[in-house]
């Protein structure tokens, strides 16, 4: 009975941990088992400036806090790890691990959270982090005086490609529509900078280079017609998808494959539960992944409750 | 000093250290930033299953930084962080970026054997 708990948590980012701070100190047995890196998005956060009762904090240092809530209350945390099979449907949930070790439970709390939705183009993969970003805070003084490319239409794009402006000669917007879905003063500001040009109805086809990245196909889609832009970097910021490859055909998804939970954040599926940014839900927030986590365990220490007390009647 | 519990090259001195004390060294050369935290994560995991590996981390904008920012196998690099692999002090290998667990951990077992 090592490998079996009372309830696992797939996810370590502020959902699961907060998920597990709860169970863990409601006396459950509880193991988290995370792909990556524990902190989940709040890592890709310099600074949270709007999660209450704390000023100022950095993304890492925020996680770091929860991680050691989580474990000061007993709950087991294992990260980096891959999840290579899932059975929820029994009583008794199966949670396979890098394909070997298999853990159990009576529940299990889905906190998967989301990801950088990526172009998913040929060489993409190649030129990360010699010509390709994700992230102008980090990468943003390598391009200095050089010419970028701002790949979407967000806020987050627009603004970045703003702030780009610091470093970059020149930065060129390549969006796929024909207008931008950022808020109205982020279009405006970016429209109003000298060092920022648009390409509308557009999209990267290939990253292209040798040992960096040299140049782009860029296609335009109205027109299907296709021309090269030599280029120094491209920053990619085209939304985010949720964590749910995994799940489908597993538990019910929504048609942008986000999972359906009830308001007491349980699924379709009796004993799991789903909690933050991979749930159906309108804000992506710490503060709503924290709230949702919260709820899934304590609907969680509910079932567990329920279903001692109909075993004992 | 970046906040991780690898050991940390603080100077050139110690880099130097590092590499004549140990056969196989990993030095992660980033800031605080989420392309490297990740980074430091995994190594700290790999610390105890990769006893043979010196795992370190060491601060990008440090002057001494250099003999990491400098090298031929850096060249090109503009990403955070710039990770660096040394058999018998000698660079063998060298990403820019974030990293999985899975592409660190193939590198190891590629330069250094499990
Ligand atoms: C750049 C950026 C800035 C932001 N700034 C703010 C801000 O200032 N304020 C704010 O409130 N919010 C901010 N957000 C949003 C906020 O970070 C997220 O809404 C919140 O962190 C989501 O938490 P989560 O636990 O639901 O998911 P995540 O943080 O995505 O965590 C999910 C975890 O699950 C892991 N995982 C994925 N798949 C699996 C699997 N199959 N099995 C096990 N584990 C898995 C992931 O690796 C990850 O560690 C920001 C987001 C980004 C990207």
């Amino acid at each position: 009975m090592e490998n079996h708990y009372d309830v696992i948590i797939l996810g370590a980012g502020a959902a699961g941990l907060t998920a597990g701070i709860y169970t863990s100190r409601a006396k459950l047995k509880t193991l988290i088992l995370n792909e990556g890196t524990v902190g989940g998005q709040m890592v890709l956060t310099h600074e949270i400036a709007n999660y209450p009762g704390v000023e100022n904090i950095s993304g890492y240092a925020l996680a770091r806090i929860m991680k050691k809530q989580a474990q000061d209350f007993g709950c087991q945390i294992k990260s980096n790890l891959r999840i290579s099979a899932l059975h929820l449907d029994g009583v008794v949930k199966r949670v396979e691990v890098n394909e070997s070790t298999v853990y159990t439970s009576a529940i299990v709390i889905i906190a998967t959270g989301g990801k950088s939705r990526t172009l998913g183009v040929a060489g993409e993969e190649k030129y990360k982090g010699n010509g390709i970003s994700y992230c102008a805070t980090c990468d943003g003084d390598f391009f200095s005086g050089r010419e970028i490319i701002v790949v979407g239409g967000g806020n987050s794009a627009l603004e970045e490609a703003v702030s780009l402006t610091k470093y970059a000669s020149k930065v060129t917007i390549v969006h796929q529509f024909d207008h931008f879905q950022a808020y109205p003063i982020a279009v405006e500001e970016a429209r109003n900078n000298p060092k920022i040009d648009f390409i509308m109805e557009s999209t990267i086809d290939e990253f292209i280079g040798e040992e960096s990245l040299r140049r782009v196909k860029i296609r335009h889609i109205p027109s299907a017609t296709v021309h090269e832009k030599p280029i120094d970097g491209v920053f990619i910021f085209i939304g985010y998808v949720p964590n749910t490859e995994s799940l489908a055909g597993i538990i019910e998804l929504n048609r942008w494959k986000e999972i359906i939970v009830d308001e007491s954040r349980s699924t379709n599926l009796p004993g799991v539960f789903a909690a933050g940014d991979s749930i159906a839900k309108k804000y992506r927030q710490v503060t709503t992944a924290v709230a949702d986590g919260t709820i899934a365990a304590l609907s969680a220490v509910s079932y567990i409750h329920d279903a001692a007390k109909t075993r004992a009647a | 000093m970046l906040h991780t519990n690898l050991t940390h090259v603080l100077s050139a001195d110690d880099h130097q250290k590092l590499l004549g004390e140990n056969e196989n060294v990993m030095i992660c050369c980033g800031r605080m930033g989420p392309m490297c935290i990740p980074v430091y994560e995994v190594m700290e995991e790999l610390e105890n299953e990769y006893k043979h590996v010196k795992f370190a981390d060491m601060e990008f904008d440090h002057p001494d930084a250099r003999l990491i920012r400098s090298l031929p196998q850096t060249a090109g690099f503009m990403g955070l962080p710039f990770t660096v692999y040394y058999k018998n002090g000698q660079p063998v290998k060298a990403t820019s970026s974030i990293q999985r667990m899975d592409q660190i951990t193939a590198i190891l077992d590629e330069q250094f054997g499990r």
